[in-house]
């Protein structure tokens, strides 16, 4: 027989007192695994190369709540930055940065349906950008990017078309503001023409419009320019008096809004190389309009700065719990010593040694250890999984309950380093057991 | 078989003087041979027995078993030679209950140099009339049907020599003569050499060699 099965009779005859002992384990164990794999797919997810585009160009301001702002769909956004800007990067109108960019996506936000993000923006959002890993964006079966011709035209992510129960050939009104106000002034309608397969990116949880349409839209016209400077030909305001059979739009049509009067709130650039984009980066910031930013630099900052913090208080935390559940292992295994001290005896009376006796209270620790480790390894993930809607819908990161993290590797080891140091004690009392005594005391 | 020479113990009173136990001159026994050593309640007889078995050490003396002098051993290659020479029934049986017939049999063998055989635990139990009861956990088992367990455990590693403390104490009279008589067809069958020590006088008659501690025990006028 070995010492392992002795150890697990042990454990067996004391089942209660194992299982919550275990359990206690378990729950530490669990936790720590919640927090590393959630902290690292989160971090990933937020870190990973932003798809296919290098800067993030917004009004200077905070870097942060740009990033947020426009990656992340999260935070109210930084002021408007000129529409010159974003010409400043299109071929067509000679730009100044065109040297060096590839392309600008531009971003106009402003509104909201039922709380997602709406974003006013050109089809290159799906044409030209790409997610993950070069990844590009598809539509559901039987949709579409949105035309640059139909103002009104409206692609949605897959998080929004879940959760509002929307599809193609839908409409939805855009409501004014960032965020849902039971008041929120209610705009045109658009017409949704695409899904967006999931991406597990933050533009699951968004609508996006054709940018035409968004300028188009009450409120979004910079009427000071306007006023200020009235635009030759009057075709300053966007008055419902020319017909363009492409913009039909409810009975009605419309112009596009006069440059003057745009603005746009960030801009994607996708500079031509690693070299240009430093260029631009450099450019754009020595300017007063605009800054550039890194987003992926931002976010490591971020994550860096507080979320790590966050996360270490959290596995400190964890690491606590697991030093507790291991003293009350040395409690529980401690506190049977006395009951089975007579145990100990006998078989040292059949031949096991001080070492021997002492190494069975050892494996005991470590199987009660280890279990609950593995049962927690087990919780962990399952909490992974239960928790996994809700981080996708909060952050649109998705995390499978099988995702694994390098440090699962340590604990296991860890544990049973624990289990020995904690098994220690009780082990001793085994070993110093006075065999003639433990014999002739009444059972 | 087993020579005790000179053998003496003795205790420490709370007032720190030595309180005598055992001063036994000379004591023999055969190769197969079976004793009863008799002797009242609190003479000294689970003393001698743990001083045979290594558990305890003597102050003084010899204590020879099968040509290796015990005393001289260190702990580790006292509870060796105990694991792989000696077998022991206890008064109170001492099964551990966590564990079923079977394997407290097989404990038994467990800390020994032979290979543990639940082949060999499994002949012993039908030996002991216990073919029915492997899986059977002590609390579950009689108190004579747990007595017989103790007894095919003590033989399961095939012992030289059988230390049984008081093994019917906690039988009741019907079943005494049951159990010695057990023990030693057993430990004729197996060739192992028999040492109980007994309260009782009825037990001993059952053995052709008895000895009377008292008489053996020089310390036994001062207890």
């Amino acid at each position: 027989m070995s010492l392992l099965t002795i150890a697990w009779r042990s454990i067996q005859q004391r089942r209660l007192a194992s299982c919550l002992t275990a359990f206690s384990m378990a729950l530490g164990v669990a936790l720590v695994v919640t927090v590393v794999v959630v902290h690292r797919v989160v971090r990933d997810s937020f870190t990973a190369p932003a798809g296919g585009y290098h800067l993030v160009v917004g009004k200077k301001g905070s870097k942060l709540q740009l990033v947020l702002n426009t990656v992340y769909h999260l935070q109210e956004p930084i002021e408007n930055i000129p529409y010159s800007v974003y010409t400043d990067f299109l071929p067509e109108r000679g730009g100044k940065y065109i040297a060096y960019a590839e392309f600008a996506i531009p971003y106009c936000l402003g509104d909201n349906y039922e709380g997602f993000r709406v974003v006013g923006t050109t089809p290159d959002m799906f044409e030209k950008l790409q997610y993950a890993n070069q990844r590009r964006y598809e539509f559901e079966e039987g949709g579409r990017n949105f035309k640059a011709e139909n103002f009104f035209e409206a692609v949605i992510g897959s998080g929004v078309a879940r959760q509002t129960g929307l599809g193609v050939g839908d409409e939805f009104q855009p409501t004014h503001g960032v965020t849902e106000e039971a008041d929120g002034h209610k705009h045109d309608a658009f017409n949704i023409v695409g899904v967006l397969k999931p991406t597990g990116t933050a533009n699951d949880r968004a609508l996006f419009i054709n940018m035409e349409g968004f300028f188009l839209l009450e409120g979004h016209a910079d009427t000071r320019k306007a006023e200020k400077e009235p635009a030759e030909g009057d075709d300053a305001a966007p008055e419902d008096t020319h017909l363009h059979a492409e913009n039909d739009h409810a009975g009605h049509s419309h112009e596009p809004l006069p440059e003057e009067q745009r603005e746009v709130t960030a801009l994607l650039v996708k500079a031509r190389n690693d070299v240009f984009a430093n260029h631009l980066h450099n450019g754009i910031n020595e300017g007063v309009e605009a800054q550039a930013v890194y987003p992926i630099q931002v976010v490591q900052d971020f994550f860096d700065k507080l979320v790590k913090q966050i996360t270490t208080v959290l596995k400190w935390l964890a690491a606590l719990i697991i030093v507790e559940a291991g003293i009350s292992i040395l409690v529980s295994i401690y506190n049977s010593m006395s009951d089975r001290r007579r145990e100990i005896a006998v078989m040292r009376a059949l031949g096991a040694g001080r070492g021997t006796v002492m190494n069975i209270v050892l494996i005991e620790s470590i199987l009660l250890s280890v279990g609950g480790g593995l049962a927690g390894i087990v919780l962990g993930h399952g909490l992974i999984g239960v928790l996994s809607p809700f981080i996708a819908e909060q952050t649109s990161v998705s995390i499978s309950f099988l995702e694994f993290d390098i440090i699962e590797l340590a604990l296991i080891p860890t544990l049973i380093l624990l289990a020995v140091i904690i098994g220690f004690l009780p082990a001793v009392v085994a070993y110093r057991t006075d065999v003639a005594k433990a014999l002739t005391s009444n059972p | 078989m087993l020579v005790l020479t000179e053998v003496k113990k003795s205790f420490t009173e709370p007032d720190g003087s030595p309180l005598p136990i055992l001063d036994i001159p000379e004591f023999r026994l055969a190769a197969g041979e079976q004793i009863a050593m008799v002797g009242r309640s609190g003479c000294g007889k689970t003393t001698l027995l743990h001083i045979i078995a290594g558990i305890a050490r003597p102050d003084s003396g010899k204590v020879e078993i099968d040509g290796t002098d015990i005393t001289r051993l260190s702990e580790h290659q006292r509870d060796r030679f105990r694991a792989d020479r000696l077998g022991y029934v206890f008064q109170t049986f001492n099964l551990l209950p966590g564990f079923s017939a079977l394997e407290n049999v097989v404990l038994g063998m467990t800390f020994s140099r032979g290979r543990s055989s639940r082949d060999r635990a499994r002949r012993l139990l039908e030996r002991v009339g216990l073919a029915h009861r492997l899986t059977h956990k002590p609390p579950m088992l009689s108190v004579g049907e747990q007595q017989r367990v103790a007894v095919a455990r003590a033989l399961a590693n095939q012992p030289k020599l059988l230390l049984a403390d008081e093994p019917t104490a906690n039988v009741d009279a019907g079943h005494q003569r049951q159990i010695v008589d057990l023990i030693r067809e057993t430990c004729q069958e197996e060739n192992v050499a028999l040492l109980l020590v007994t309260h009782a006088l009825e037990v001993s008659e059952q053995f052709d060699r008895v000895e009377h501690l008292e008489q053996l025990n020089m310390a036994v006028s001062v207890i």
